[in-house]
C-alpha cells in the first residue's frame, strides 16, 4: 500500500510545492526591476551557499554542524526520496543512502529539538516551535519507510494499519518542509534564501566576484535625473524585487537583533521585526501573526503586535496628516538606526537592512520632508553652508592659524591628501588633527590640506536620506579633487573615509574615476611605522582597549592597522569582549545623535560599560564621532573617568622627541587653560 | 490645492515669499521669515493657500523659489519682473485682481533693499489694513481675523481684524517645516507677467556689504564654571535708561544728543 500512497504523496506536494512557487514568486515580482544575471548567478548559488553563507553561520559551530546534518541530510533525503520512493528505484545503495541521509537529518533535528527547548529570546517561537518535530516526522518517517525498500523488513511489515500511520507522518513532513516552503513556512528560508543568494542585489558581496579586496558597502545611488523614478521607497512595491525576495528569505534567527545597538538601547528598532514587516507589507496584512520580540518602546516597554498592518501599494509610514494613524512601521523605527551594519555582518541570510532602511529614509527625507529631531536643520545647514554644524565655510582652517598647513590651492601637487573632514569645526577632534599634524610632520610626509574648498563630505546628508544634497556635495568636492594630484587621501574621519573610498565613485564625470587610494589615519600611519618613518619611543605604560568603529571596521574592514599601531606603541592592549567585526557601535553614526530617538538607555553609555569592564585606563578611537559620543559619557558615581584617545593623539605622544627627530615639530597649544572668557 | 478647499469656498491666503539670502555664505535660499509666513498660512484650517513671487528668473532665484514648493505646494504664481526693477506696482496689481482675504509677507526681504516698507506701501495702495509682527492667526471667523502679536520679551497681543488684511511674520511664528526635495522638483511655475516699473532711484544707488556693528563686550572674570553660568544666563541689566514723559521735543532731542555723545556714537 505504501507503494502506491507514497509516490502520490511526494509528487502532489511537489505539485503544490510548485503552485506555491509560482505564487511566491509573483509577489517578488511586485517590486521594482533590478538588473541581475539570472544564469550566473544560479550558476554561483552554491558556492555562495557553501563559503559566503556557511562562513557566517560557522560563528555559532554548534548551529552550524546542526544546520549541516539538517539541511544537508534533507536535501539528500528528499532527492534520494524522489527516486527510491517516487520512482520506485530501490536498487543497489540508494535505498542504503536514503537511510543514511533520513539517519543524519533525524541526528541533526535532536539538536534542532535540544535548542528549542529553552530557545532564546531573540529566536522566534510560534510556528518555529513545531519546526523540530516536522524535522523528526519526515526523517524518521523516511527512514522508516525505507526499511522494506532495502530489505530490512518485509514489504507488508505491520499491516495497513502502519502503512497508514506511516504515510500520515511522512505527509505531515512532506507539508512542512516541501510545501511549507513555497507556502510561507518556516523552510520559506530555504527556498527565498537560496534564490536571494543567487539574485543579491550585491553580487560584489560575494567571494566568486572581484571587488578589489574591500567588502562592497556603498550605498547604491539614487537616480536624480529621472524625474519618474521614485524618490527611495514609500510602499513596499517600490523596494525591487530581489530586495522582496531578500527579506522574504529570512529565518528569523535573530541574530541581528542580538547585535543591535539601537534594540538593546530600548529604541523603537529590532531588525528581525523590520524585515518580516517588509514580508507583511509585501504579501499584505497584519503583523500579527509575528511571533519574534517586538519593536521596544520607551513608554510601553514593548510595542504590542498587531497594531500595524499593511499592503504593497500602501504606504509603509502613515503620512504627517494622519497624525496618530499607523501604517506598516512607525518612522521612529527607521530613525533609530545607527546604520552601523552589525546586522547585516551577522545576518546568515545575507539580507541588507541598512540598505533597505535608507530607502525608506530618502522617501521619508526627500519626499515628505519629515527628517526628524535636528535633522531637518542640519540638512538645511549643509545646503547652505557645506558643513552640518552652519558655520562659516571661510573658517575651516581658523583651528590651525598657527601650524601654516600647506594648501592644495598653492602647492597643487603633495603625496598625501589630507582631508579634514567637518571635525575641523569641532575644538575635541582639532586636537586630534593637530596630533595627526605632527605625526605626519615628525615623519616627513608630504602633505597638503583643501582649507576652505573642502566640503562635507555628505556621510550623514546621505545616511539621513537627503540623496539630492549629498549628490550635490559629492560632485562639487569631486570637482575639487580633480583639479589637483595627489597619490592619496589620508583622513581621521572613517565617515568621511566611507564614502570618499567607497561611493563617490558613482558619481565621477564620464570617462574619469577616483585614481587615488584613500587610507584612514590609523592605516596611514601603520604604514609610516612600518616604513620606518616614524621614530616611536615605546613605553607607554598604559592598558588601553580599542573600540573599532563601525566606519572603518565593518564597513571597510580594517581591523588589524591599529591593533599593529598600538602594538608598536608598547601598550598593553585588553580586547572587549565585543571588537573586531562584532564592535558595538558608538550610537553615532547614520544621523542618530541628529535624530535623537528616545530609548531606555544611551547606545555610548551601553558602549563606555564594555570599556568598563576591560578595565582599561584610556579607550583608544580613530574617529571623531566616537570621540565625541563617548567623552559625552557621564562615568558611574565612584568610578575613574576612561580617558578617550584617538590613534593619532597615542602616536603623537610616543615621538622620539630626541633632537635628531624634532626640528619641525610644532608646538602644542591644545593644553593652555583659558581662565578669561569673552562672551557676546 | 489643498483638496478639502476644493469644496468649500474656504479662506483664500496668499504669501508673498522673495529670495533669501544665507547671512554667512550669501547664497540664495528660501527666505527665513517668507518660509514662517508660509508655514503659518499652511496651519490655517480649510485654508487655500497661494504662493507670489515677484523678481527676476534665474538659476539661482529659482532654487531658491523651489524651497517654498518643496514645503509642499504643486505651483508657484511668479511674476517676472527685471532686475531692479520696483516690484510694488505688479503685487498691487495681481492682489488686487487675486483678491485673498488674507495677505501674509516676511518683516522685511533678506537680499535688495530690505527695507521693510512693501507691506505698508501695498496696504497704503489697497487700502487694507496692516498688522505686523505676527505670532500666530488664532482664527478666522465671519470676515474677522483673531491675530497674536509678538512684542518684545515673549509678550503677546491679541488684535482682530476685519478681512482682507496684510500681515508681516515675526521671527517668533512657528519654525518652518522642512522643504523637502520631491515636491520641490516637481513643482511649477505659473509664469504671468506684470507691469514693470523700473526703479530710477535704486539703479543710481551704490551697494556695498553693510560694515558690521561693533558689539558691547561682556567680559567675564570667572573663576568657575557656576560663576561663568550665571554670567551667561544673567537677565541683562537696565538701570541706566531713563524714560522721559511729557517733554518737549527739543528737549527729547537733546536727550537723544547727550546720550549718543557719551556712547561715542557721535563726537
Amino acid at each position: 500500500m505504501l507503494d502506491i500512497l507514497l509516490p502520490i504523496l511526494l509528487f502532489a506536494a511537489l505539485a503544490v510545492a510548485a503552485l506555491g512557487a509560482w505564487r511566491r514568486v509573483r509577489l517578488w515580482r511586485r517590486g521594482r526591476a533590478s538588473q541581475v544575471s539570472v544564469f550566473r548567478g544560479l550558476i554561483a548559488m552554491p558556492r555562495r551557499y557553501l563559503v559566503d553563507l556557511h562562513h557566517v553561520v560557522a560563528r555559532d559551530k554548534v548551529m552550524a554542524n546542526t544546520h549541516v546534518a539538517t539541511a544537508g541530510g534533507f536535501v539528500a533525503a528528499l532527492g534520494l526520496a524522489i527516486v527510491v520512493h517516487g520512482l520506485g528505484l530501490a536498487e543497489g545503495v540508494l535505498g542504503w543512502l536514503l537511510l543514511a541521509a533520513s539517519a543524519t537529518m533525524f541526528a541533526g533535528s535532536l539538536f534542532v529539538v535540544r535548542r528549542r527547548r529553552n530557545p532564546p529570546a531573540r529566536l522566534s517561537k510560534g510556528p518555529w516551535m513545531r519546526l523540530p518535530k516536522s524535522l523528526m516526522a519526515f526523517s524518521l518517517g523516511i527512514f522508516v519507510v525505507t526499511l522494506p525498500a532495502v530489505g530490512v523488513l518485509p514489504a507488508d511489515a505491520g499491516g495497513w494499519l502502519v502503512a497508514l500511520v506511516l504515510a500520515a507522518v511522512v505527509a505531515w513532513g512532506l507539508a512542512e518542509l516541501v510545501v511549507g516552503m513555497t507556502w510561507g513556512g518556516p523552510m520559506k528560508h530555504a527556498f527565498a534564501g537560496a534564490l536571494h543568494l543567487a539574485f543579491h542585489r550585491r553580487p560584489e558581496r560575494f567571494s566568486d566576484t572581484q571587488h578589489g579586496g574591500s567588502p562592497p558597502t556603498g550605498l547604491k545611488a539614487l537616480d536624480l535625473d529621472d524625474a519618474e523614478a521614485p524618490l527611495g521607497v514609500g510602499q513596499p512595491s517600490d523596494f525591487t524585487w530581489n530586495q522582496l525576495l531578500g527579506f522574504d528569505a529570512c529565518v528569523q534567527c535573530g541574530r541581528c537583533e542580538a547585535v543591535c545597538p539601537a534594540f538593546a538601547a530600548g529604541q523603537p528598532l529590532n531588525p528581525k521585526k523590520l524585515i518580516q514587516d517588509m514580508v507583511v507589507g509585501m504579501a499584505g496584512g497584519s503583523d500579527a501573526q509575528y511571533a519574534g520580540s517586538p519593536y521596544p518602546s520607551p513608554e510601553r516597554g514593548d510595542q504590542p503586535v498587531g497594531e500595524h498592518q499593511g499592503s504593497p501599494h500602501g504606504p509603509i509610514v502613515a503620512p504627517a496628516s494622519t497624525k496618530d494613524g499607523k501604517a506598516l512601521v512607525d518612522a521612529e523605527t527607521l530613525w533609530s538606526c545607527t546604520t552601523c551594519r552589525a546586522c547585516v555582518e551577522e545576518c546568515p541570510m545575507m539580507i541588507e537592512h541598512v540598505d533597505a532602511i535608507v530607502d525608506m529614509r530618502r522617501h521619508l527625507t526627500l519626499e515628505e520632508g519629515a527628517t526628524p529631531g535636528k535633522g531637518a536643520e542640519v540638512i538645511d545647514n549643509l545646503i547652505a553652508t557645506d558643513n552640518p554644524g552652519g558655520f562659516d565655510p571661510g573658517g575651516r582652517l581658523n583651528w590651525a592659524a598657527d601650524l601654516e598647513l600647506p594648501l592644495m590651492a598653492d602647492v597643487e601637487r603633495a603625496e598625501v591628501l589630507l582631508w579634514l573632514g567637518d571635525g575641523v569645526f569641532d575644538m575635541r577632534n582639532q586636537r586630534t588633527l593637530r596630533a595627526l599634524v605632527k605625526v605626519l610632520r615628525a615623519a616627513d610626509v608630504d602633505f597638503a590640506v583643501l582649507g576652505n574648498e573642502e566640503r562635507d563630505s555628505g556621510d550623514v546628508a546621505r545616511r539621513l536620506g537627503d540623496e539630492a544634497t549629498f549628490q550635490s556635495l559629492a560632485r562639487r568636492n569631486i570637482a575639487t579633487l580633480s583639479q589637483y594630484r595627489f597619490d592619496c587621501v589620508v583622513t581621521c574621519d572613517p565617515h568621511s573615509f566611507h564614502v570618499l573610498k567607497n561611493e563617490y565613485g558613482a558619481f565621477y564625470p564620464e570617462g574619469q574615476e577616483a585614481g587615488y587610494p584613500v587610507w584612514h589615519h590609523s592605516t596611514f600611519i601603520n604604514q609610516l611605522i612600518e616604513a620606518g618613518r616614524l621614530r616611536l619611543a615605546p613605553g607607554q605604560a598604559a592598558r588601553v582597549t580599542y573600540h573599532d568603529p563601525c566606519y572603518l571596521g565593518r564597513y571597510n574592514g580594517e581591523y588589524e592597522a591599529p591593533r599593529a599601531v598600538l602594538q608598536a606603541l608598547g601598550v598593553e592592549l585588553v580586547e572587549m569582549q565585543r571588537s573586531g567585526y562584532r564592535s558595538r557601535c558608538c550610537g553615532g553614526g547614520g544621523g542618530a545623535p541628529v535624530t535623537d530617538i528616545p530609548g531606555k538607555q544611551r547606545i555610548p553609555d551601553m558602549r563606555m560599560g564594555d570599556v568598563r569592564e576591560t578595565q582599561a585606563e584610556q579607550v583608544v578611537v580613530g574617529c571623531p564621532q566616537c570621540t565625541a559620543m563617548f567623552e559625552g559619557v557621564v562615568p558611574p558615581a565612584g568610578d575613574e573617568e576612561v580617558a578617550v584617545k584617538d590613534i593619532a593623539e597615542m602616536v603623537a605622544a610616543a615621538l622620539d622627541t630626541t633632537p635628531a627627530a624634532t626640528s619641525s615639530a610644532p608646538r602644542d597649544t591644545s593644553t593652555a587653560q583659558a581662565t578669561e572668557e569673552v562672551m557676546s | 490645492m489643498q483638496p478639502e478647499s476644493a469644496m468649500t469656498p474656504g479662506l483664500e491666503v496668499t504669501v508673498l515669499v522673495s529670495v533669501g539670502r544665507h547671512p554667512l555664505t550669501g547664497r540664495a535660499r528660501r527666505a527665513d521669515q517668507d518660509a514662517r509666513g508660509v508655514e503659518l498660512a499652511r496651519s490655517l484650517a480649510n485654508a487655500q493657500v497661494r504662493l507670489l513671487h515677484a523678481g527676476m528668473r534665474d538659476e539661482s532665484s529659482e532654487a531658491a523659489l523651489r524651497g517654498y514648493l518643496g514645503m509642499g505646494f504643486t505651483e508657484l504664481s511668479l511674476l517676472e519682473q527685471p532686475e531692479g526693477a520696483d516690484v510694488l506696482p505688479a503685487l498691487a496689481e495681481a492682489l488686487d485682481a487675486m483678491s485673498p482675504h488674507l495677505v501674509i509677507a516676511g518683516e522685511r526681504a533678506e537680499r535688495g533693499e530690505g527695507s521693510g516698507l512693501l507691506p505698508y506701501l501695498l496696504a497704503e495702495r489697497l487700502g487694507w489694513p496692516l498688522v505686523s509682527g505676527l505670532a500666530a492667526v488664532e482664527s478666522v471667523e465671519e470676515g474677522m481675523a483673531t491675530l497674536l502679536q509678538a512684542l518684545p520679551r515673549g509678550q503677546r497681543r491679541r488684535l482682530k481684524v476685519r478681512l482682507p488684511v496684510i500681515v508681516t511674520v515675526d521671527d517668533a511664528a512657528p519654525a518652518p517645516r522642512q522643504s523637502a526635495y520631491g515636491p520641490a522638483r516637481r513643482g511649477a511655475f505659473e509664469t504671468a507677467a506684470g507691469p514693470v516699473s523700473d526703479d530710477e532711484q535704486w539703479a543710481a544707488w551704490q551697494v556695498q556689504p553693510a560694515r558690521q556693528r561693533p558689539k558691547r563686550l561682556k567680559i567675564v572674570k570667572a573663576a568657575s564654571a557656576r560663576d561663568r553660568f550665571k554670567a551667561a544666563a544673567a537677565k541683562a541689566e537696565g538701570g541706566s535708561g531713563q524714560v522721559l514723559t511729557d517733554v518737549t521735543p527739543t528737549q527729547g532731542a537733546e536727550a537723544i544728543l547727550t546720550l549718543l555723545r557719551e556712547e561715542d556714537v557721535l563726537r
